[in-house]
């Protein structure tokens, strides 16, 4: 006897197709709704700002004036705040996930460490700014400088790039390394010349995220007690400085007084977005140069 | 009886050799598993010794721990001896960078390095310290060659080692053990990856290879430890079962359960 009846089928498949044809449009909805959003905040932004941007407003001094107001000094203390983010996330962030992962002891403790780390990525930001206030600003006395804003952003960034590093060098294969260490190289000549080269895109592909989130980051600057009301252009790592989206922030609250801020404050989104683009391009471009396929 | 057709290797007499291995009451234990029970085996100079048994019998353990190679394996004891050339290399004392620059290997899967075919053969040179171009230039182009390969890839060198075919991979590899200039050569199953006509071409090669290295190779191929080997290791469950020379092994038996492996009622 037959288990299937094969007019039954034919009945049922005009409703099967219809399910699936109404899954395909709920998925491709679901995309469009995050789209669409954007899209409305960048036309808004766009139309606000870009008759804001010219030459005077990239190198200005701040004033309180819209007319003569510019952001030269919030650019270059973004800047500096990724001169010390970068070097300090890469090497603690991706020194700690060789550790984790390729010296450490598998054990009990280790395992607290993972989960602890895989935590502190969701610890609200603002905690960190008040640890980095207790740190750097109080206790180190370094005050609200670049070098006190960069460390708290590194820690506030780092468990992204530890975890993310960790992920890329648990992908690389072990068969690559055995072939290493089987020719007689030791332990950090296989890492040097195996492990990283092909953990390499999966590491910046987490440090593009982190760096990402470290130059939109506002609230922990906040508890540093970074000005957005700034003068002078900070020129090193103990200057006095503030960032763009502190300037976004201040702006935005004092439209309502002012009401040119409204369109100052969005200039600025569009600078800032655009470094995140430049940024996110030379990392991708190094990213893929690096792409290896095994 | 003749159980085991090909036969064509007849090793030398025992006391005119040298012995390159020599393990003494070897055990091993991952974890609380006896993988290893009091093996004393010996490995002689410029011969193949097969190492054959089932799954799980301990011959790939037993291969791995002749360059320490096994304590990448977290958990892993031993006692006893490996005596290489009258050194004990499981002292603790006993560099396992310097032992592997000697004692080379091949891996059941061919695993280059994500790099070109150049950068493969050279990595192994280039990690102990050679920098002239002059030199790895030559070193290359000497491996290769002795790996059988060169014809195909001279003219590619700087060609990435994935483009090579699974066989051209393997006796890439086994051109980058050549390169570090070993004493001895493991294999753990080389040809398992690979089609017929590449297992044949590499066995050729370890033919050849035995005039210059001591090669101890894992198989789960009796017909392939019968065709290319002098001397061959039956193990089972942790214990060196027997071990003769080939002919000998393959056509009289001494032990019953080697007997029964190699006609096919087990494993």
């Amino acid at each position: 006897m037959k288990y299937l009846n094969h007019s039954k089928v034919i009945q049922r498949m005009q409703r099967r197709i219809l399910i699936n044809n109404l899954f395909k449009s709920l998925f491709f909805m679901a995309t469009t709704f995050g789209i669409i959003v954007l899209a409305i905040l960048l036309v808004q932004v766009f139309t606000e700002g870009i008759d804001y941007i010219n030459f005077d407003f990239l190198s200005n001094r701040l004033s309180t004036v819209p007319e003569r107001a510019g952001i030269m000094g919030a650019i270059l203390g973004t800047l500096w705040l990724m001169a010390v983010v970068i070097p300090v996330t890469m090497i603690l962030g991706v020194g700690t996930a060789i550790y984790n992962e390729l010296y450490a002891k598998k054990g009990k403790l280790q395992s607290v460490i993972q989960t602890n780390i895989a935590n502190l990525a969701g610890v609200p930001s603002i905690v960190y700014g008040i640890l980095g206030m207790t740190i750097f600003v109080r206790s180190l006395q370094l005050g609200s400088v670049v070098l006190a804003g960069g460390l708290t952003m590194s820690l506030l960034v780092l468990p992204i790039v530890i975890v993310s590093s960790q992920e890329a060098i648990r992908a690389v294969p072990g068969f690559l390394s055995e072939g290493s260490y089987g020719l007689g190289a030791t332990k950090w000549q296989t890492i040097k010349n195996i492990v990283l080269p092909a953990s390499l895109p999966g590491i910046l592909t987490g440090t593009i995220l982190a760096l990402s989130r470290a130059i939109g980051e506002t609230a922990p600057l906040v508890v540093l007690g970074i000005p957005a009301l700034l003068l002078p252009f900070p020129g090193g790592l103990l200057d006095r400085f503030t960032v763009l989206p502190m300037q976004i922030y201040y702006w935005t609250l004092d439209a309502s007084l002012v009401r040119e801020y409204a369109n100052l404050a969005s200039a600025t989104i569009i600078v800032l977005l655009l470094m995140l683009f430049l940024l996110n391009s030379v990392a991708i471009i190094i990213r893929n140069k690096f792409q290896q396929r095994y | 009886m003749k159980i085991v057709t090909g036969l064509t290797n007849t090793a030398q007499p025992e006391k005119n050799l040298r012995k390159v291995f020599n393990t003494e009451d070897l055990n091993l234990w991952y974890g609380s598993k006896h993988a290893l029970k009091g093996i004393n085996l010996p490995i002689y100079e410029k011969e193949v010794t097969a190492m054959i048994g089932p799954s799980g019998c301990g011959k790939s353990t037993f291969l791995k721990t002749l360059n320490r190679m096994v304590e990448l394996v977290p958990n892993v004891e031993t006692t006893g001896m490996i005596h290489y050339r009258n050194q004990n290399i499981l002292d603790k004392s006993f560099k396992v960078e310097e032992l592997r620059t000697k004692v080379g290997m091949v891996f059941q899967k061919p695993n280059p390095f994500p790099k070109s075919i150049y950068d493969n053969v050279a990595y192994g040179p280039r990690i102990h310290g050679i920098k002239s171009k002059k030199i790895l230039d030559e070193i290359v182009e000497k491996s290769l060659r002795g790996g059988a390969i060169w014809d195909e890839v001279k003219d590619r060198l700087k060609d990435s080692a994935y483009g090579l075919s699974g066989g051209q991979q393997q006796r890439l590899c086994i051109a980058r053990a050549l390169a570090i200039e070993p004493d001895v050569i493991l294999m753990d199953e080389p040809t398992s990856a690979l089609d017929p006509k590449s297992t044949l071409k590499v066995e050729e090669l370890i033919q050849e290879l035995k005039t210059d290295y001591s090669i101890v190779i894992v198989t789960h191929n009796m017909q392939q430890a019968a065709r290319i080997s002098d001397r061959t290791a039956f193990m089972l469950n942790g214990e060196l079962v027997e071990f003769t020379d080939t002919n000998r092994l393959f056509s009289n038996p001494e032990d019953k359960r080697t007997e029964d492996y190699i006609t096919g009622r087990f494993g």
